[in-house]
């Protein structure tokens, strides 16, 4: 019987940049994919000949090639990907929309800082400050301890209206916690969102996955799509391999897991401890139309809207939280490479009520909500006006089936481990429960615990 | 193996980790990470190379050992002289 080196478990980003690591200096490497198609949470699928793309809106971390100490090139160098060929175009720029003020940020932080400066003049220099705390926070040192983000950016920002504008992205694009999120974490979101900015490859999340599985065959990894992993065999509180939804085993020295820790910890063959899982969970619209925003003279690219002064993240109390939205106008990118207008709009859902549908109310519901996205487009950009051509909805239960994430929580469990050890020897996560965000955030993250458990063993540089 | 031989050696693998970088005017003296875009991720790849290559094993706590190109080459070189590849 074939012995691995490591079994990675999912083939998403993270899972994925491990493998590259691996196999790039010669361990016996093999990715284990449930789905058929591989990104994980960041992924694709086609329907009537147009291409969908489900996960983030837009890749983080924008950095311009050979840009110095950037995450994205930090990334780009462990897996010896050359920038161009992820072709990434920029943002034009996004908005952050509450009833009494509205802030636009880009790439460059100047707009952000100017449009603070306008809204809220007295907090002109406390951002000033908040951005050197940012800066000069060693966000990813994996030995931070959780501590509370309001809390810590309330003693630099004291108006709570420009602290919940400026939280809003932030949650939503990556909190697991309910209102409020861990201060590294609140750091490496910030940086990534506010300072650096949004860009998006060349036709979206399948441009990067397809890059990642080309470099990992490269190296010479084996990569199994359609193979569910049963159960992970300890013996004595050590690893000894998978079984596979197959029945088939598999034995391997260390296995690297990125379906989460709960998800995770819950297919461990000896019975310990079960992680907290997450609660927050998300409804998506893609709307398709027969024009495009930019003929309506809407630049935008992101919108974050919330119809209060205050930014109610958390668990909705119903199907979908209708009060607050992202609303994600992919056209309008530097390049544009979709032939219709598209529009993402996604809702903050809750995962028990949408399981609890029969077949028949749960398809009505997921009308009702492509009819809620609708009007939220007739509200906020009301001088677009276009013909729906097509649309499909995506719910907590959707993402719970195809990602295998408990109540489809997104953003994984509450508690991250950011070493990436789970108390059973040389069984390893990396990917959202490690806590780097985003789709940069989760290749770092596979990329790093790659380096620190399979190839150092443990030991730092 | 000579000096220029084994400098050689050590520029190709960090060609292939900092493909972006121009290599033709690196000072021997002064630290690699001064020169470059490299941080501790990149040395560990130096390492891991330097292992597939010429299967030279670096332990962890000889890092600082590989700073400059020159502390490189002096560390390297008796390596580099009982190295099997």
């Amino acid at each position: 019987m074939t012995k691995y080196d490591t079994v990675i478990i999912g083939a998403g980003m993270s899972g994925l940049a491990a493998g590259i690591r691996l196999a790039m200096f010669d361990q016996k490497v093999c990715i284990l994919e449930r789905h058929k198609i591989p990104g994980g949470l960041n992924s694709y699928y086609d329907r009537q000949g147009r291409k969908l793309d489900v996960g983030l809106h837009a890749m983080t971390n924008f950095a311009r090639q050979g840009e110095r100490g950037r995450p994205l090139t930090k990334l780009l160098k462990q897996l010896r990907i050359p920038y161009e060929q992820l072709e990434l175009s920029q943002q034009n720029f996004s908005r952050i929309v509450f009833p009494a003020h509205d802030l636009a940020f880009a790439n460059d932080p100047q707009l952000l800082i100017q449009d603070i400066g306008k809204h809220f003049p007295h907090q002109k220099d406390p951002f000033a400050r908040l951005l050197d705390v940012v800066i000069n926070f060693d966000d990813v040192n994996l030995s931070n301890k959780p501590q509370s983000a309001k809390e810590k950016v309330r003693e630099i920002i004291s108006d709570e209206y420009l602290l919940e504008m400026l939280f809003c992205p932030l949650l939503i694009y990556g909190s697991a916690w309910e209102n409020d999120m861990d201060f590294s974490q609140f750091v490496i979101m910030f940086k990534s969102i506010y300072l650096e900015g949004f860009s998006r490859p060349r036709n979206g999340v399948r441009t990067i996955i397809s890059l990642l599985i080309e470099k990992y065959k490269q190296a010479g990894g084996e990569l199994r799509l359609g193979t569910g992993v049963k159960k992970i065999d300890v013996e004595n509180e050590s690893v000894t391999g998978v079984t596979l939804d197959s029945g088939e085993s598999i034995r391997t020295d260390k296995i690297m897991s990125s379906i989460g820790l709960p998800e995770t910890m819950n297919i461990v063959s000896e019975k310990s401890d079960r992680p907290a899982v997450g609660n927050m969970s998300f409804a998506e619209n893609l709307l398709f139309f027969d024009k495009k925003p930019v003929e309506a003279g809407i630049k935008e690219t992101i919108i974050f809207y919330n119809d209060n002064d205050t930014y109610d993240y958390k668990k909705s109390r119903d199907l979908c939280d209708y009060r607050s939205a992202v609303i994600c106008l992919p056209n309008n990118f530097g390049t544009d490479d979709y032939d219709e207008g598209l529009i993402r709009i996604t809702f903050i859902a809750n995962f028990d009520q949408w399981n609890a549908l029969d077949r028949k109310t749960y398809l009505q519901k997921k009308k009702e909500v492509c009819n809620a996205a609708l009007s939220l487009v007739a509200k906020v950009i009301p001088q677009f006006q276009a013909k729906l051509l097509y649309h499909d909805v995506f719910t907590p239960k959707t993402i719970n089936r195809f990602t295998g994430h408990f109540k489809g929580a997104v953003y994984g469990t509450t508690e991250k481990v950011r070493d990436g050890r789970t108390g059973i020897k040389n069984l390893f996560i990396c990917g959202t429960d490690q806590g780097f965000l985003g789709i940069v955030g989760a290749m770092l993250s596979g990329i790093s615990m790659a380096n620190l458990h399979c190839l150092m063993n443990g030991e730092k540089a | 193996m000579d000096y220029q031989t084994i400098r050689k050696k050590i520029i190709d693998i960090i060609a292939e980790i900092a493909i972006d970088e121009d290599l033709s005017n690196l000072d021997d003296n002064i630290r690699l990470r001064e020169q470059l875009d490299m941080d501790s991720m990149d040395f560990l790849d130096v390492v891991m190379e330097l292992k597939k290559r010429y299967r030279i094993e670096v332990p962890t706590e000889d890092y600082m050992k590989l700073a400059t190109l020159k502390s490189c080459i002096e560390y390297l070189g008796p390596k580099f002289a009982v190295s099997p590849a």
